[in-house]
């Protein structure tokens, strides 16, 4: 009996004991992340509630709790403005992901070639990224100002015809928008890329070789195929990228001429602080935050289900 | 994808966080404040050289009489970010006792109730006959006041540059023909005939400027004031319109953007000839080191001899209590006292708001300018500017903006067109 009963506690403390840590070692995670949960909850999810419910309001200067239903979205849809800050959004957008993504990937099987000073070049296309949009929107202000920039210098080697004043005319400045942007971010979608090329098996690029496929064919049809997570991860931070553009903008064009070159973000900024609209500001935010879930979910999704499977 | 939620979220919520971060901040600056005795806090954007040490007058005239003063300065944006924090210190139950707000704004921090009245002082100090009733008018909620002006800016000039005026062989335009004919003879001579700066607020600037001319005082009121749906859908709108878009012909192409004083230094630098600006357009030449009169002109835009249209830069008294209310009280007298409007307007380029005081200290374009307040206050001419906040809200002004701005860039609309927009977006703010 007793010896039974002994065997029976002996072990039993160590078991607690390695239940306890066990315990802490299941909950220390849980308490550590607590802190930063708690308020990505709060000021994340919490605000973007908020936002809702202010979108509801007729919110003026300062928020008020007078609900009125759908009418700021209504106000919004019918505001000529939003709908040029919603194309030009399109457009930037769009361009702005397929380009950088074009050259990105260019660049980066170029300066994959083993050529001498790759280091030198990559570092060099690299280094507009580590630029703020405040300093490249205000260098290309500079450069595409007509009178000052590009066309004032090729006009004065002799070619007086030469126009290129895409930044004062209405119709094309939003494409400046999109030439400073891809610019500044390349070099970094190469970087990405790169990274990923190096990472390739090399046993596969052989095997292709082997079967006789030619250098362009490889690349198109085994080596990017296997960059798929790349090219997901350059979409995400670009488009996101392109969302959140409002310093180029303020830099770049200062949403001018007129307000052709306004995004939704220059647009929530303007109605909601400096116009005392915070009702239709919030709305704007709120169709914002719906657009790039609209996109991303999808993606997401796709990507991810695809992922698991493959 | 954490990193881009937490990234588009930023876009987003970025000014929300900014305002509750504001909000704490401003908490904190208030436990250590709310002690002092007979203190004024007094929250304002005048930041820039000259500005700074106009307000610092007010100070020492504060801390001549015993009251403590709390400079609540913020920097940046054209007082937008003082807003925001304005906003921020009023939500926490919290505003600073006074702060620098103009125009309709006033109306609608007093709809909110915030506002403490100054009718003791304005008394004592017989307001009523010192400013003119239209400015007055600005200053009252509810028939009390509850704001003191501080200075009085002409919105309605033009600067030129009298070598290149002479060079070119033409006169100081008065009316808009002569402007037209004027810009054409400086064109031909190479030069720019207007400098301008593509920016909304410039480009309403010249808008109303050019409405005056061409509408009248009368119909300026109706239209950009009253937002009266018939005058602003009528032909003389669309007339107005016309003559501003015609006025791009004498800008250059480069101008989309453009800062104002940049705009200004063009004049300066003998590449423009003339700029159509607001006073504040002094402090550059200033900063040249011309002289009015001399070195460069100023005179009423062409055909707004007869009208004013002012920026009222004031300051709006918040409801506080005690010993603060006191204070309040005497920082709300000694504004409108000779002694600081001197100083401030000198510093500052424009005119002071009480129209009796000597004025010999104060430059040619200045004296004309108080003359002109003067003989429009009783004529009346006198008008509150819209492009510079003074007489519509600011969701109107931004509309109205939108509008002029887009019509003044876009090719191919009708000024019919913007007109007709305009009534549309005078309608969906009332």
């Amino acid at each position: 009996m007793t010896i039974v009963s002994h065997a029976q506690e002996r072990p039993v403390r160590p078991a607690a004991r390695r239940n306890a840590a066990a315990h802490l070692q299941d909950w220390l995670p849980r308490l550590v992340l607590a802190p930063s949960v708690a308020i990505t909850l709060f000021f994340v999810y919490g605000f973007m509630l908020w936002t809702f419910v202010l979108s509801l309001t007729s919110s003026r200067m300062l928020p008020s709790y007078d609900f009125v239903g759908f009418a700021q979205y209504a106000r919004l849809m019918a505001n000529d403005r939003w709908w040029v800050a919603s194309t030009n959004l399109v457009i930037f957008g769009g361009l702005f992901v397929a380009i950088c993504l074009g050259i990105g990937v260019m660049l980066a099987i170029l300066l994959d070639q083993r050529i001498r000073q790759e280091g030198a070049l990559r570092t060099l296309y690299l280094y507009p990224m580590a630029l703020s949009f405040i300093v490249t929107g205000v260098v290309w202000k500079w450069l595409l100002n007509p009178g000052l920039g590009i066309q004032a210098m090729v006009r004065s080697w002799g070619f007086e015809s030469f126009t290129f004043n895409w930044i004062v005319d209405p119709d094309m400045a939003i494409y400046t928008l999109v030439l400073a942007a891809v610019w500044q971010a390349s070099g970094f979608v190469m970087a990405l890329f790169l990274a990923g090329l190096r990472g390739i098996d090399d046993s596969i690029i052989k095997a292709a070789q082997l079967d006789g496929a030619s250098l362009p064919r490889t690349y198109l049809r085994v080596i990017l195929p296997c960059l798929r997570p790349v090219m997901f991860s350059a979409v995400m931070i670009l488009s996101h990228i392109a969302i959140k553009s409002f310093d180029l903008v303020v830099a770049l064009t200062g949403g001018g001429p007129g307000y052709a070159t306004d995004l939704p973000a220059t647009f929530m900024y303007a109605h909601a602080f400096t116009r005392a609209q915070i009702g239709l500001g919030s709305a704007s935010a709120m169709l914002m935050l719906g657009g790039v879930l609209a996109i991303l979910i999808p993606y997401l999704y796709s990507e991810l289900r695809s992922r698991k499977h493959g | 994808m954490p990193s881009f939620k937490r990234n588009c979220f930023t876009a987003t919520r970025f000014p929300r966080t900014g305002l509750a971060l504001a909000t704490a901040l401003a908490a904190s600056v208030s436990l250590t404040s709310a002690h002092a005795a007979g203190e004024v806090e007094v929250l304002h954007w005048w930041t820039s050289g000259g500005e700074a040490r106009a307000a610092n007058v007010l100070k020492d005239l504060m801390e001549a009489e015993g009251y403590g003063w709390q400079d609540f300065a913020v920097a940046g944006g054209g007082g937008e970010t003082a807003m925001t924090v304005l906003k921020s210190r009023a939500m926490s139950g919290n505003p600073p006792s006074a702060a620098q707000i103009k125009g309709p704004e006033i109306q609608e921090w007093g709809e909110l109730g915030l506002l403490g009245e100054l009718d003791d002082v304005a008394e004592a100090e017989g307001w009523d006959q010192l400013l003119p009733e239209t400015v007055a008018d600005i200053m009252r909620y509810d028939g009390q006041y509850v704001a003191v002006p501080v200075n009085v800016h002409r919105v309605n000039w033009l600067w030129a540059n009298p070598d290149l005026l002479e060079q070119v062989g033409v006169e100081m335009p008065t009316t808009l023909d002569e402007l037209f004919a004027a810009g054409e003879a400086i064109r031909e001579a190479g030069f720019i005939p207007l400098a301008h700066g593509g920016q909304a607020w410039q480009d309403a600037t010249v808008f109303e400027t050019v409405l005056l001319a061409t509408g009248g005082v009368e119909f300026f009121q109706q239209a950009l004031v009253d937002l009266d749906p018939e005058a602003l859908g009528s032909e003389q709108m669309v007339e107005a319109l016309e003559t501003f878009k015609r006025l791009r012909g004498l800008m250059d192409d480069d101008m989309s953007g453009r800062d104002w004083n940049i705009a200004t230094s063009m004049v300066i630098n003998g590449d423009a000839a003339m700029q159509l600006m607001g006073d504040w357009a002094k402090g550059e030449f200033t900063a040249a080191e011309l002289t009015a009169g001399e070195d460069y002109l100023c005179a009423a835009a062409p055909g707004t001899a007869d009208a004013f249209t002012f920026n009222i830069d004031s300051l709006a008294m918040f409801r506080v209590e005690g010993e603060e209310h006191e204070a309040q009280q005497a920082l709300a007298r000694l504004v409108l006292e000779p002694t600081f409007q001197e100083a401030f307007n000198l510093a500052k380029g424009s005119i002071p708001a009480r129209p009796d005081l000597d004025m010999s200290e104060f430059d040619v374009c200045a004296r004309q300018s108080l003359e002109d307040f003067q003989r429009t206050a009783d004529e009346g001419g006198l008008v509150p500017s819209m492009a510079h906040g003074m007489a519509v809200r600011a969701d109107v002004q931004g509309a109205i903006f939108d509008v002029v701005t887009n019509y003044f860039n876009a090719r191919d609309m009708e000024a019919e067109q913007a007109a007709q927009r305009m009534v549309n977006a005078a309608k969906a703010a009332l």
